[in-house]
């Protein structure tokens, strides 16, 4: 038995281990926060040689969802549409601080932070954040997936969908 | 100069004259935009359409002031366009068919005061979407009360 | 779990399409619409019958939040209007503040704010061309152009504070002054930024991919363009020589010497050159601007608008009240109304400020480019290919902050 314990933990290690290392970004981007992640995308801070560098530009094949500035309510619809098209396993990035939190915007255009309508997995704070803290948050967000739980046996105890 | 061209040409077609900062303002009747605006195209080549936006007067009995500006490269200089219209009826005539530029303009003017454009068929929600109640530059409009689509999660 | 929500604004074109076309949807979050605008075009085969452009969804309340904030608080929302050339909206809203209130700027300040509107110019034209190439598949320029607006951030980071979102400007002058090494570090940027472009020159101007997917390809007239609205480097590609740095000069424009690029055709090549080609106008001009600074402050002293020194405040009950009432109470400016346009790197990007005597305006409203441009942008997307709609949109330089606001 503590065999069989053994055996899921190294198993969800090893999972881990390749998730974390091949995340497909998905850049929805809206604002001023889209130039930095230009920026951390390019040569001088690259994300490739943490493995986030390829975009999908579709959210069927992508398992990062990176909201890169403001999200309106007029956006809000969409941007549930493309989060639930996305499949599980799935982490979602707030980048900036108008998606973390409204930002400076406090009106009645502007959500207040998008975890109102998704949930988030890693806030990057800054307005716009400097690429080094994007780079961070992408390492802190792989720790995170590292340390998770990762059932992909039909007999395991299954991690709830998130909503 | 161009402030006495413009005032000698177009006598009896405005109410009001001013200046600003270089810039002649001239204050219409809702009737005489269409006409005015015509022979400032045709005879003093204002081409090309800048601006229409509204400014919100609470306490004023026009409530709304619709201001226009429009620049000519022949005289290279802008002129700006007033125009009071109530609150009760706050309508005016539309000049898409003279410029192309008008027609966005016009419906965040819309969207934006509720201010109606005779003539303009479109004046679908731009800035907003559509199920937004109210017009948010409106002086009484509170600036935080936001009206979401997507209803929050716990 | 509502999984489908009906479109923000609803489309003509559900009732007037063709039943044998196909009405398609370019959605708001895609990477060349730059994240913000829908375009729903219904297609006959590959050609674009009719296209409806949406935009909006970046509205972020800036001119309701002005009304609610004091003049200087202002100044972080501007610098978010066209995000990627910030220092210029903040030079216009400053220029707006100050002519109400009558304050002529120090000689210093002018020609600083000049070369920092040319600096801010060469970020967006970098930015502009960086990114519509890369969207036809040309990710080695993009990755030149962005190495040097990387550059950019990074040197003007080291002047104001921020790399992307400057709020450098004060009333009444600048926030501080040159920091020691930055006009050394200038120069070499620009030498950077010349090698670069003529990079992208080599491998862009007489490619023939790029030629045939821009040639010809969304032309239009100069008195289309007058009709619907177009200003800046749109309206220049098609031969017309407007620009408001030479019809009506402001800052130091009139001291320097330069020209202004025009196109032939006003397709989507001629567009590309025209930035291509202010680019090196630009260089230009910050070189002028460099040899001719003045020395001498940096920020008027007005009591109406400057803060007074630090050992004064402390010292003195004048200092300290006019510091009180600068920050609390914000600056007071006379009542009036006043327009003032400036040559963005997209047009002519106006400012409406409108001021009743209280420290915060009345009514600010921007007159953006970006919007009247996507007003007139379906006439020239009807008509061509679907494929063409991406070169077309990469060229027209929509910037969300700015068509929004």
């Amino acid at each position: 038995m503590a065999m069989m314990e053994y055996m899921t933990t190294k198993k969800d290690e090893l999972v881990g281990w390749i998730r974390k290392f091949s995340l497909f970004p998905y850049p929805f981007v809206t604002a001023c926060c889209g130039m930095e992640f230009m920026s951390v995308s390019s040569t001088l801070y690259d994300t490739d040689r943490f493995g986030a560098a390829l975009p999908r530009f579709t959210p069927r094949q992508s398992d990062l969802l990176m909201v890169v500035g403001t999200v309106s309510h007029k956006t809000a619809p969409i941007l549930k549409t493309v989060y639930e098209q996305m499949c599980e396993p799935k982490w979602v990035m707030a980048f900036g601080a108008c998606a973390t939190s409204g930002g400076f915007y406090r009106n009645y255009a502007v959500v207040q932070g998008i975890d109102r309508i998704i949930p988030v997995d890693i806030y990057v704070p800054g307005c716009p954040p400097r690429p080094e803290m994007v780079i961070d948050a992408i390492v802190m967000l792989q720790d995170k997936i590292a340390r998770d739980r990762h059932p992909i046996f039909p007999f395991e105890e299954q991690v709830p969908v998130k909503t | 100069m161009l402030r006495d061209a413009l005032t000698t040409a177009l006598n009896g077609l405005f109410e009001r004259t001013g200046e600003s900062f270089g810039m002649p303002v001239l204050e219409l009747r809702p009737e005489n935009i269409v006409p005015v605006v015509n022979r400032l195209r045709a005879e003093f080549g204002f081409e090309l359409f800048l601006d229409v936006t509204a400014v919100d007067y609470p306490q004023r009995s026009p409530r709304f002031d619709v201001v226009y500006h429009l620049y000519s490269r022949k005289h290279n200089g802008r002129i700006r366009l007033k125009v009071s219209v109530p609150e009760d009826r706050p309508v005016v005539p539309t000049l898409t068919p003279l410029y192309g530029s008008a027609r966005y303009m016009e419906r965040e003017v819309h969207d934006m005061y509720g201010i109606g454009f005779e003539g303009n068929t479109d004046l679908r929600p731009i800035l907003l979407y559509e199920g937004f109640a109210g017009h948010p530059l409106r002086k009484d409009y509170v600036m935080d009360m936001e009206q979401p689509i997507v209803p929050y999660r716990e | 779990m509502q999984t489908h929500y009906p479109a923000p604004v609803s489309s003509y074109l559900e009732r007037t399409a063709d039943p044998d076309s196909v009405v398609v949807n370019i959605g708001p979050s895609h990477p060349a619409t730059h994240g913000t605008i829908q375009i729903i075009a219904e297609l006959s085969g590959e050609t674009v019958k009719k296209a409806d452009v949406h935009c909006g969804y970046l509205h972020r309340g800036f001119e309701k939040e002005a009304e609610h904030h004091t003049y200087h608080k202002v100044i972080p929302y501007t610098d978010r209007l066209n995000y990627c050339s910030a220092l210029n909206n903040n030079f216009v809203f400053a220029d707006a503040v100050e002519r109400l209130l009558g304050i002529a700027i120090t000689p210093r300040c002018t020609v600083l704010r000049t070369l920092l509107c040319e600096y801010s110019r060469i970020a967006d034209h970098v930015t502009c061309v960086a990114a519509s190439v890369m969207e036809m598949g040309a990710m080695t320029a993009f990755l030149y152009l962005m190495t040097v607006r990387d550059y950019i951030y990074e040197h003007l980071n080291h002047l104001t504070g921020a790399r992307l979102t400057h709020s450098y400007v004060r009333i009444g002058g600048l926030a501080r002054d040159l920091p020691d090494g930055w006009l050394a570090r200038l120069e070499e940027i620009l030498q950077f930024c010349e090698r670069y472009v003529a990079r992208i020159h080599g491998l862009m101007d007489r490619n023939r991919i790029f030629i045939d997917r821009t040639r010809n390809v969304a032309a239009m007239t100069t008195a289309h363009a007058l009709n619907w609205g177009f200003t800046g480097p749109i309206l220049r590609s098609t031969g017309l020589g407007v620009d408001l740095r030479k019809d009506s000069p402001y800052l130091a424009y009139d001291q320097l010497e330069f020209e202004v690029p025009v196109g032939i055709k006003g397709d989507n090549y001629d567009r590309y050159y025209v930035r291509m080609c202010e680019i090196d106008e630009s260089i230009s001009m910050i070189r002028q601007c460099v040899r001719m600074l003045p020395g001498g402050p940096v920020s008027v002293d007005d009591p109406r608008v400057s803060l007074p020194e630090k050992e004064l405040v402390y010292t003195q009950i004048e200092a300290l009240i006019q510091h009180f009432k600068l920050v609390m109470e914000g600056i007071r400016v006379p009542p009036g109304e006043i327009y003032v346009a400036h040559e963005a790197p997209n047009g002519e990007l106006g400012f409406y400020l409108i001021s009743d005597g209280t420290a915060r305006p009345y009514k600010l409203h921007i007159r953006s480019p970006s919007f009247v441009h996507m007003g007139g942008m379906h006439t020239l997307l009807e008509g061509y290919q679907v494929a063409d709609v991406v070169p077309t949109f990469g060229s027209m330089n929509m910037i969300g902050g700015e068509c929004d606001r």
